[in-house]
């Protein structure tokens, strides 16, 4: 019997199955993405001609808070974690469920709330002051819901903390027999360091968040200079968090994109030791480089120097994932699958925004392209160009696991192209928008810009086509698909050896793992489960 | 099995009741650790601050009462001792003991609340809360004001933690006592006294951060 046999509204809304959970974050998260989505268009249309002709300036600052506090918190920290994390991490552990299926069922409640609060402030007038929410702005002048809004990131922060938390202990305690450390996917290392970053990192924008709500209500506070309080003190608070969240939403990306590589060019993983402990490397480096985003405010240049040489080093970890891939590809017996032509496109646009992360952590010419367009595309590439790839990716790739369905190949690869002609065109200009001089967050701009503003519009409308034809696609193949087989894209890890959709308790009997998680062969095209005896 | 698993409390999704029980301490530690984050930001802008103003924060710390600071430090401290004592007569099968220490622990967690309640209480009778009504003597009045508004936020938000402990504990008590928890199933009740002793230690930073700064 699978895990979608019973349908009742009671066995989805109290469901502690931790597949259903998945598919529950997927339906609230794409609700969300759309929502920031609309956002997006409202802000690329308004810059098509240089007067600000569509929405006033206010607005505009209320749409790029809406969509950078949606997409961040609400779409892209859950993103790969809650969805795809939840439905596979257990299955590939060997697992019946996650550590605390209540607690996973409950921080999904949380989520709930933490998105109620953020749409009530949004139906109520809405947030100018950006998602950075700096002080003294939102503490003092601004006058939007920022209580609202922040309360909501909190509560949503919680949710991001219980998750993490369930993520670790489920990778500690419950791996399936002979399932070691270093037999476990990719994809499990990826998920317990975003873990890891979760755990430790939200719980310090919850007090930042806090203590700004706090200043408001009172009147007073600790940011607030007439105190002798500290603006920056705020920025040094929410960097530390912020900074580390940009690899909660690279690091899962990772992850996916290690399990498709291997998969599709049937070969071993080459170097899986240091794809490993280079996601661990940089969920460790990630905590001590907040201050690369306070180049240009009182902090020393001391401080900056060293500051920038740390983030020149979370560059090392990162390029050895992706030479890794690349030497993975190297004499495989690749196939140009749906999944596989997202992975690829992860790996020349992350390769594009973190080279662009470089110039950014350099001193000199950050000071000269800060709060530029350049900082925008950079970021764009590394969290849609690589992490909403990557989501796209996997999600392909796990679709006939979740449904028991799969989609059209030929539709998924055209949506694919789609997508990664769509993005480089929206944001390719943006960096030499950047390099030319236009700042990030305004409305009307000098004509001179036009041109690149034109471009990365059209690009954009390009990128949407390329989001929405999935959204069809996956959505008829629940009905009319052909019904997919238990391993359907001749894979080696545990999640395969089940059935799909996989049963209640996912597996009949604790499978034994005797195998590492690659064993493909190219050369023979054969590959080994984790459950048989191998040679990795 | 599924008597097994009844009788046992065990949940579906484990293999065997050591691995159940070193899944929940386990997850209790790591929620402690994203506690340690959480009273962590505020400390940091208090180290902050009192490096900025030391002058400033010292005679702000002198206007609390060390006698209180004191009081509350022993209460506190004696209701980890009753705890540690309720985790060790469970397991030794000593249902009322256990109970009337668990009560102990709650009684001692809202007589610190109480305590508290009653500086805080002095507080605002001396115009030491922050904001409009906030008076202080001499030179150093925003730096003052800086001082007390990390003090009220950082004892607030431990005193919250305070209250959803003797919460839990009274809980914990009815759950003895009804023999839903006892020798065999007694793994909430460590978890619980974890998170207790937690909330025990940070007062013990906060006692000397805030109260003992200063020379007299």
């Amino acid at each position: 019997m699978s895990y979608l046999t019973k349908q009742t509204l009671r066995s989805w809304f109290f469901a502690t199955d931790h597949k259903r959970i998945g598919i529950l974050y997927l339906i609230t998260i794409l609700f969300f993405f759309t929502i920031a989505s609309v956002a997006a268009a409202m802000m690329r249309i308004e810059l098509i001609t240089p007067q600000g002709d569509f929405v006033t300036n206010e607005t505009y600052n209320k749409l790029f808070t809406l969509h950078g506090v949606l997409m961040v918190w609400f779409f892209l920290i859950p993103s790969i974690p809650a969805v795809l994390g939840n439905f596979v991490l257990p299955l590939m552990l060997g697992a019946r469920d996650v550590a605390f299926p209540r607690l996973n069922l409950l921080s999904w409640y949380i989520f709930i709330a933490g998105g109620t609060l953020a749409l009530w402030s949004l139906l109520h007038g809405g947030v100018d002051t950006g998602w950075t929410f700096y002080t003294p702005y939102s503490s003092t002048y601004a006058n939007g819901h920022v209580v609202s809004m922040a309360m909501g990131i909190f509560v949503a922060g919680l949710s991001s903390i219980l998750t993490g938390l369930n993520f670790i202990v489920t990778t500690h305690k419950m791996r399936a027999p002979g399932l070691t450390w270093f037999r476990l996917p990719l994809f499990v290392w990826s998920l317990y360091a975003t873990a890891l970053i979760m755990v430790l990192a939200t719980p310090v924008l919850a007090i930042t968040l806090g203590l700004v709500c706090l200043e408001r209500f009172w009147g007073v506070g600790i940011f607030d200079p007439r105190l002798g309080g500290d603006p920056v003190l705020f920025q040094h608070l929410f960097w530390f968090y912020s900074h580390p969240a940009v690899y909660i939403m690279i690091l899962p990306g990772m992850g996916v994109v290690s399990e498709l590589i291997t998969c599709f060019a049937r070969k071993r993983v080459f170097g899986y030791s240091w794809i490993a402990c280079s996601s661990m490397a940089i969920a460790l480096l990630g905590f001590v480089v907040w201050g690369h985003h306070m180049f240009v405010t009182s902090q020393s240049v001391f401080a900056g120097i060293v500051f920038s040489l740390l983030s020149y080093m979370v560059s090392v970890p990162s390029a050895i994932k992706v030479f890794n891939w690349t030497a993975t590809l190297h004499k495989g017996s690749i196939t140009f699958d749906t999944p596989m032509l997202y992975a690829l496109g992860f790996i020349g646009l992350f390769t594009i925004g973190g080279l662009t992360g470089l110039f950014l952590a350099a001193l000199g010419f950050d000071v000269h392209v800060t709060d530029t367009y350049f900082v925008v595309a950079h970021f764009h590439y590394i969290m849609v160009g690589g992490m909403v790839m990557a989501f796209m990716g996997g999600l392909h790739f796990w679709w006939p696991k979740i449904t028991g369905r799969t989609f059209p190949e030929l539709t998924g690869k055209i949506a694919a192209w789609t997508t990664f002609l769509g993005f480089n065109l929206t944001f390719f200009p943006q960096f030499i928008l950047g390099y030319l001089g236009m700042p990030r967050r305004y409305h009307a701009y000098p004509p001179e810009f036009q041109f690149f503003h034109v471009l990365s519009t059209a690009g954009a409308s390009i990128l949407a086509v390329g989001y929405f034809m999935p959204f069809c696609y996956l959505l008829w193949s629940l009905k009319w698909g052909s019904v997919a087989t238990s391993n359907p894209w001749k894979a080696t890890g545990l999640e395969w050896q089940t059935p799909s959709p996989p049963p209640e308790h996912n597996f009949a009997e604790v499978p034994t793992v005797l195998n590492g998680p690659y064993d493909y062969d190219a050369a023979k095209n054969t590959f080994c489960p984790q459950t048989e005896e191998g040679y990795v | 099995m599924s008597d097994r698993r009844a009788e046992s409390a065990l949940s579906d999704q484990f293999e065997s009741v050591e691995q159940q029980h070193g899944a929940d301490l386990f997850g209790m530690w790591i929620f402690l650790a994203t506690e340690v984050m959480f009273f962590g930001g505020l400390l940091v802008a208090y180290a902050v601050y009192r490096h900025a103003y030391p002058h400033g924060f010292d005679l702000a710390s002198h206007r609390l009462s060390v006698v209180f600071g004191t009081v509350d430090t022993a209460v506190l401290l004696c209701s980890s001792l009753t705890m540690v004592l309720a985790v060790r007569a469970l397991r030794l099968g000593q249902r009322l003991p256990s109970i009337a220490l668990l009560l102990a622990t709650a009684t001692l967690g809202c007589g610190f609340l109480v305590l508290h309640g009653t500086e805080y209480y002095h507080e605002w009778q001396e115009h030491l809360v922050p904001g409009r009504y906030f008076q202080f003597e001499g030179p150093h009045l925003t730096e003052a004001q800086l001082f007390f508004w990390l003090y009220f936020a950082l004892t607030g938000l431990h005193s919250f933690h305070v209250i959803i402990g003797v919460v839990l504990m009274l809980v914990l008590a009815a759950s003895v006592f009804e023999r839903r928890l006892d020798a065999e199933r007694y793994i909430a009740l460590e978890v619980s006294g974890l998170y207790w002793h937690f909330v025990d230690i940070v007062w013990v930073f906060l006692f000397p951060l805030l109260y003992l700064i200063g020379l007299r």
